[in-house]
C-alpha cells in the first residue's frame, strides 16, 4: 500500500512526465491554449494511458517474454497504442456517445502522445507488477493532466496581456513551462 | 532539386525543430550536452533516411487506407535497427538517450515527412530529403546543447574550460533549463529565417 503511494505521489509530482520526463510535450504544448480543451485532453489521456498500461503488461509478459521476442516491443506496443486508440474510439461512440462527443477530437491525437508509449515502456523497465503497472499509468496520465491544465490557465490569461512580438507564440509559451517546471522542481527529493 | 534553396530550408526557416515545432520530446530531454544531441540527431537522421526510402519504394503498392499503420511499421523497424546497433556500438550513449531511443517511434518529423514527401516523391529525392531534414533536426539539436553545455557545465562538447571553483548556472542541464533555452532560441531561429526571407 505504501509503495502504491508513492508511486502516485511520485509520478504525480515528483517526477511529472511533462516537466522531468519530457513525455508529451507536443500535445503539451498544441491543445494547451484553452481551459476546456485541456481539461477534454487531459481525460482522453487518463482513460487510454491507464488502459494500455494494463494492456501492453499482458502482451509483454504474456506473449513476449514466452516467446522470447522481447525485440520487438517497440514494433508490437506501439501497433497496439494505435489500434487501441481506433478501438476506443469505435466502442465509445456505441457504448458512451456523451463520453464520446467530450472527448471527440482528441482521442485520434492521442496516437501521437509519447507518454503512452514512453509510460509503457517504463513500466516494463521498472519491473512492476501488474496492479503497480495500471497505478502507475493513471498517475503518469492524472500528473500530465495537472501540468496541462495549469499550464493552459496560464496562456488563457496570457491571451490578453501584450507579449513583445518576437516572444508570441511557442517562445513565450516555453519559457512559462521552464518556469513552471522549476516549480515542479521544488517536490524534487521528495520521493525517490 | 535546388539543394541550396533545400539546405536554407530545413535548417532555417522550416526547419523540423525551431520553425514547425515537430520533435519537441527529444529535443528538450537529450539536450543537457552537445555530445548527446549529435547521438540523437544522427540516430533520428539515419531512421528518416531509411524509412524515407523503403516508404518510397514501397509508395505504389502501399494501399491508401492503411498506410498509417504500414508507415509506423517500417519507422519501428528501422528504430529497432538503431536500438540494437547503438546497444552494441555505442553502449555509453544508449545508455544516457535511454528510453528516447524506441520513443524515435513517435517522433511526428518521421511520420511528417513519410505522409508529405517520401509517399508523394522519387526514391532519390526522398532519401535526400531524409538526409537534410534529419541533418536540419541534428543541427538544432546541437545549437540547444552547445548552449546549454556551455551555461550548465561550463563545457563544450564536454572539453571544461571555466576556472575550477568558478560556478555554473546548474538550472540549463536540468529540466527548466530546456524549455527556457529553446524558447529563447526560437527568438534567434525566427529572427534569422526572416532575415533569410522565409515566412
Amino acid at each position: 500500500m505504501a509503495e502504491m503511494a508513492l508511486i502516485i505521489v511520485g509520478a504525480i509530482f515528483v517526477n511529472n512526465v511533462v516537466f522531468t520526463k519530457f513525455l508529451g510535450i507536443c500535445p503539451y504544448l498544441g491543445v494547451s491554449k484553452k481551459i476546456d480543451t485541456a481539461v477534454g485532453m487531459s481525460m482522453a489521456v487518463v482513460f487510454v494511458l491507464t488502459l494500455a498500461g494494463a494492456i501492453t503488461y499482458i502482451l509483454q509478459y504474456y506473449v513476449l517474454v514466452p516467446i522470447k521476442m522481447e525485440y520487438l516491443q517497440t514494433i508490437v506496443f506501439i501497433l497496439v497504442i494505435a489500434s487501441l486508440v481506433q478501438l476506443v474510439e469505435i466502442v465509445m461512440k456505441k457504448v458512451a456517445p456523451a463520453l464520446y462527443k467530450a472527448l471527440g477530437i482528441f482521442l485520434p491525437l492521442i496516437t501521437t502522445n509519447c507518454a503512452i508509449l514512453g509510460i509503457a515502456i517504463l513500466s516494463v523497465q521498472s519491473n512492476y507488477n501488474f496492479l503497480l503497472t495500471v497505478v502507475f499509468s493513471f498517475a503518469s496520465a492524472i500528473g500530465f493532466g495537472v501540468a496541462l491544465i495549469l499550464f493552459a490557465g496560464i496562456r488563457e490569461t496570457l491571451e490578453i496581456r501584450e507579449v513583445p512580438k518576437v516572444f508570441a507564440g511557442a517562445p513565450i509559451a516555453l519559457i512559462i513551462a521552464g518556469i513552471l517546471a522549476m516549480a515542479f522542481m521544488g517536490f524534487a527529493g521528495m520521493v525517490k | 532539386m535546388n539543394y541550396a534553396d533545400k539546405f536554407k530550408k530545413t535548417f532555417f526557416t522550416e526547419n523540423p525543430v525551431t520553425g514547425m515545432l515537430l520533435g519537441m520530446c527529444p529535443t528538450l530531454a537529450v539536450t543537457s550536452s552537445a555530445e548527446n544531441g549529435i547521438g540523437m540527431g544522427l540516430a533520428t537522421t539515419f531512421v528518416l533516411m531509411g524509412s524515407n526510402l523503403v516508404i518510397s519504394l514501397l509508395r505504389n503498392i502501399i494501399p491508401a487506407r492503411v498506410r498509417i499503420p504500414a508507415f509506423i511499421v517500417v519507422i519501428a523497424t528501422f528504430v529497432t535497427i538503431v536500438d540494437m546497433g547503438l546497444q552494441a556500438t555505442l553502449f555509453e550513449l544508449h545508455k544516457t538517450l535511454g528510453l528516447f531511443i524506441p520513443l524515435i517511434v513517435v517522433n511526428c518529423i518521421i511520420l511528417g515527412r513519410a505522409e508529405a514527401f517520401a509517399s508523394k516523391n522519387s526514391v532519390l529525392q526522398s532519401f535526400i530529403d531524409g538526409l537534410f531534414n534529419g541533418l536540419g533536426f541534428t543541427f538544432s539539436l546541437f545549437i540547444l546543447g552547445t548552449i546549454r553545455e556551455i551555461l550548465g557545465s561550463g563545457a563544450i562538447l564536454g572539453m571544461t574550460f571555466i576556472p575550477e571553483n568558478f560556478r555554473t548556472v546548474l538550472l540549463f542541464v536540468l529540466a527548466p533549463g530546456a524549455f527556457i533555452t529553446l524558447g529563447f532560441m526560437l527568438v534567434g531561429m525566427n529572427r534569422i529565417s526572416k532575415a533569410l526571407g522565409g515566412k
